[in-house]
């Protein structure tokens, strides 16, 4: 099998992982940095966050602000440390980025606009138009053509972590164009794969979030960490799950049931604000979680609206009027004509929650560093954890550029604490190891089980007892129906056997990931016997800070099921309290 | 080592895959005639520089049908070439003022009305009025 | 909720097992409102699982899903099935060598776009602590569009001069050059000219335009190459009646 030694592997070439690798190359450009992705880095999904990146900038905010509302949108589950590093760095990041030449809307004395969004107090969303993330992940891109010591692997599926006396050494990974297996030594090895929404049918997630950056550092034994928090963005189109960003209320879109009522004032977002005027964290500028909470009771009472892809809500957009809309909203006006058969500029849009992020994922400290020496993680398969039970929106890619430069910056100072290189038979007999397990799946035969039904009895499950509300009988039931699964997948066989661009095994390891990112989710979900943000149960309505004012850890438990325990949150200066979106505040 | 990638080489074939790339053919064919029309005039120069004869003679040959057909072709591909090109003259020469760019149509709207001056100055010149 | 039975018809190659490729038809029950790329995945998960192909968003910004279809560089996932009607044909991005399937070698791309320079060679320098450049929204409007390009590559399936000269550097990766030479931070000019001023850039070019007309994004690569060959003839005409300009 070839090795490639480099000092730093990353896996993914998304915005965390990008950012990783500049930081790595700036810092030192003597260092060897591998880049290695199953995609080409454009095609990484942080290309499809729209809405913007938040950052304090403007004089009428503060950090202190930023703080709050990441932190009681998170209903207390984020480690407040964290949160202070993220928002003390945000604005540097975001400087960082329009540096190298981020397209960020402008406001007419020349700089940077912000805009509104949910849950926030203060305009703090950098924007460009609805193509924030697109643009950020090709300013990275492009911007990592610039350094030569980037040696991308571009393509290449990494199949397993190397671990040698307990450090993570490096990896091996499928060159996809010619079926080759690769070893990877490293000294460091930065895991920015991205989140697992494709567990779920209905999702705003592109094909390649299954969820494999995760399943490796699970399977190398770090914990994932508060997985059952999975968040519904409120406004996907029923049709495709499409996204319409959260930038569509924050300038002044507004949410309707069939009854044309702004029905959130029914569900302590209220009382109604005026038409095309948002008020900050109230209304439809509340939390992506009250809001689809509030969805899913409207659609119990029979208020919600029938379209031919099941019940929806309407999203108007009307009276901000053809010209802001092409300005500010681009995209969201084509996908509508285009997906949906709907101009937001004449006609209120359809729209209904969809699965849109996980808050949990690897567990990483406020260095993005994970339990395992030489493993750092950033990006949506970590959990710092800033974002607790509910992200608010325009965090999660001011996380990636904060905790992408945060794991390159803590590998660094691994590099530099002088440990001994690994050794050279446990990392053959660790790829080796790996080698046989793909070769025995390619091989495999008389199994009977498909990827293609596996995976859809996956995503029912998933949809059935992890959606919105859950209950423990639901989760119990899931839980075993993961186990099931996950025994069934040992049984997969693939129709192609072949080495060029296989997308049969492509899929079958894919499938593999989502499984174990799966069941971390439901056993999590089980155990986690209150209500808290995302994590809503039916029959622990409230939420328990007694009980759970803590992280859920899952822990790999090979062919069984994960094992539960538990973290402290980190608190230092805001207690637990009340989330409050009445507009009260106002 | 199993790859073996596949090249499909590019065929004459693509000029018929879609009009557009007919009517660019047509536009690049446009440079004959009025490369043609080009060396018409030169020969013309050369007749009349050598004398009042040649030069009637040049006229005559000006009037045959085959000339005027020419002509007629030579013009119209000129035509079509002309409004091809202004057509793209926005992309090519975009104007911003203030924020927002000129629309197309001032664009090409203003190299019609350059062509228009320029046609009337020669017409003018060569005593058409 | 409207059925329609749809007839496939995809280029398939197999560097293991073909010579060259050939057409496969595949009959597949779809819904109307479904795009090209519902019905591969389809295809992928009910008829063949051999089937390879990339694509990921399914909402045009990733730019993974270039096909040929009926003869034209579309977005597979923004192509919809009501806009055909008969065999759909499904072919991989013209141009680009052939990996398998529908998927495309594409390092001639990546290599050229790192060639260009795509990234801001700052005209001044600026510490973080300082903040942002300050750039008006005109100045941002100036380059703006150039920005949209995804990399999807349906120009250069489009353009037959790329077809014709591979070596042509092609519609997207001197588009972005361009982008970040109208950047108001910008000072990189001089630097890009090298690659995109020279024979296997811009002038390669014979204005065929049809990069601008297959561009999902309206990015309008043709007009960015247009202004390069405007912009580089008036350097070589300062540079050489006027050499007195030249610092």
């Amino acid at each position: 099998m070839e090795t490639v030694h480099t000092d730093v592997a990353i896996l993914g070439a998304g915005g965390a992982g990008l950012r990783a690798a500049i930081a790595l190359a700036e810092a030192d450009p003597k260092l060897r940095i591998a880049l290695i992705s199953k995609v080409y880095p454009m095609r990484s999904h942080t290309c499809a966050a729209e809405g913007g990146a938040a950052g304090v900038i403007k004089p009428d905010d503060s950090l202190e602000h930023h703080f709050h509302d990441t932190v009681a949108g998170g209903d207390w589950l984020s480690d407040q440390d964290v949160v202070e590093y993220f928002i003390r760095e945000a604005p540097r990041e975001l400087v960082q980025l329009e540096h190298w030449g981020c397209p960020w809307n402008r406001e007419p004395d020349g700089s940077v606009a912000v805009r509104s969004f949910g849950g926030m107090q203060k305009q703090r969303t950098w924007f460009a138009a609805d193509k924030s993330g697109f643009h950020i992940l090709h300013t990275l891109f492009q911007t990592s053509l610039k350094h030569p010591s980037i040696e991308r692997f571009d393509e290449f599926y990494a199949t397993e972590l190397l671990l040698d006396e307990g450090r993570c050494a490096g990896l091996v990974a499928i060159e996809m164009r010619s079926g080759r297996l690769v070893r990877f030594d490293a000294r460091a090895v930065i895991v920015a794969g991205g989140g697992a929404g494709r567990m779920f049918p209905f999702t705003t997630n592109g094909a390649v979030k299954t969820g494999d950056g995760m399943a490796l550092a699970y399977r190398a034994g770090v914990p994932l960490k508060d997985m059952e928090f999975v968040q519904y963005h409120p406004t996907g189109l029923p049709s495709t799950g499409t996204l319409l960003t959260e930038a569509c209320r924050g300038e002044g879109g507004v949410l309707l049931n069939k009854n044309g009522r702004r029905f959130l004032q029914d569900y302590g977002m209220g009382p109604e604000t005026p038409l095309g005027k948002p008020v900050f964290k109230t209304m439809e500028l509340g939390p992506r979680d009250r809001i689809s909470q509030a969805f899913w009771h409207e659609q119990k009472k029979g208020n919600a609206v029938p379209t031919q892809w099941g019940d929806a809500m309407l999203l108007d957009m009307r009276h901000l009027g053809e010209k802001k809309i092409d300005e500010r909203l681009p995209l969201v006006r084509d996908m509508s004509i285009s997906y949906m058969s709907v101009d937001p500029v004449t006609d209120p849009v359809p729209v209904r929650p969809v699965v849109h992020y996980m808050m949990g994922g690897i567990h990483t400290d406020i260095r993005a560093a994970t339990p395992l020496p030489g493993l750092y993680a950033a990006g949506e398969c970590a959990c710092g954890s800033i974002n607790g039970a509910n992200r608010l929106g325009s965090n999660s890619l001011t996380e990636l550029l904060v905790f992408g430069r945060r794991a390159a910056l803590s590998a660094i100072e691994h590099l530099q604490s002088g440990a001994p290189p690994a050794s050279d038979a446990a990392l053959a007999g660790g790829a080796a190891a790996a080698q046989a397990r793909i070769r025995e799946l390619m091989q495999r035969s008389g199994g009977g089980e498909t990827v293609a039904g596996l995976r859809k009895e996956m995503m029912q499950a998933m949809e059935q007892h992890a959606g919105i509300y859950r209950n423990g009988e639901g989760l119990a039931e899931a839980c075993g129906k993961l186990a099931d699964l996950r025994r069934r997948y040992a049984r997969i066989e693939l129709h192609d056997r072949t080495n060029v661009y296989n997308t049969d095994l492509l899929q079958a390891l894919e499938l593999g990931s989502m499984l174990d990112c799966a069941e971390a989710v439901v056993a999590s979900a089980l155990e986690r016997r209150e209500s808290r943000g995302a994590h809503q149960r039916l029959d622990f309505a409230a939420r328990d800070d007694a009980k759970f004012l803590k992280h859920s850890l899952a822990w790999y438990g090979g062919a069984g099921a994960p094992r539960i325990d538990y973290a402290p949150v980190s608190i230092t200066s805001s207690q637990p309290g009340v989330r409050d979106y009445s507009g009260a505040h106002a | 080592m199993s790859r073996k990638p596949y090249l499909r080489e590019e065929t004459m074939r693509w000029v018929f895959r879609h009009p557009r790339y007919l009517r660019y053919m047509a536009r690049e064919f446009s440079c004959l005639f009025i490369g043609g029309y080009g060396l018409l005039m030169v020969w013309g120069l050369k007749r009349l520089s050598e004398g009042p004869a040649a030069w009637r003679s040049f006229l005559e040959v000006l009037q045959s049908p085959a000339s005027i057909a020419f002509h007629v072709l030579a013009l119209g591909f000129a035509l079509y070439h002309s409004v091809t090109w202004f057509k793209l003259t926005p992309k090519a020469l975009p104007v911003q003022v203030g924020g927002e760019f000129l629309p197309d149509g001032i664009i090409s709207g203003a190299h019609y009305a350059v062509w228009a001056a320029l046609s009337l100055a020669v017409l003018i010149l060569a005593g058409a009025f | 909720m409207s059925e329609r039975r749809v007839e496939l018809e995809v280029l398939r190659y197999h560097p293991e097992t073909d010579a060259a490729p050939r057409f496969q038809r595949y009959s597949v029950d779809c819904r109307e409102e479904w795009v090209v790329l519902d019905a591969l995945n389809h295809v992928k998960e009910t008829l063949d699982p051999t089937l390879s192909y990339r694509w990921s968003c399914h909402m045009a910004v990733c730019g993974s899903c270039g096909m040929m279809i009926n003869g034209e560089p579309r977005l597979a996932c923004k192509s919809f099935l009501r806009d055909y009607q008969g065999v759909i044909r499904v072919e991989p991005l013209a141009h680009f060598p052939i990996e398998r399937d529908l998927v495309t070698v594409i390092d001639d791309f990546m290599a050229k776009l790192k060639r260009v320079k795509p990234y801001l060679i700052p005209a001044q320098a600026r510490a973080l602590e300082q903040g942002e450049y300050r750039q008006t929204p005109a100045e941002l409007k100036r380059y703006k569009q150039f920005t949209l390009c995804m990399n999807c590559m349906l120009c250069y399936a489009a353009c037959p001069e790329y077809g014709l000269i591979p070596k042509f550097i092609g519609p997207a990766a001197i588009s972005l050059a361009h982008r970040y030479n109208q950047d108001s931070r910008d000072g990189g000019r001089a630097a890009r000219q090298e690659e995109i001023a020279a024979a296997e850039g811009v002038w390669e070019c014979s204005f065929t335009g049809a990069c601008s007309e297959v561009c999902p994004e309206h990015v309008d690569p043709a007009a960015a190459l247009q202004q390069v060959k405007i912009k580089s003839t008036v350097d070589w005409y300062l540079a050489h009646l006027m050499p007195w300009l030249k610092k």
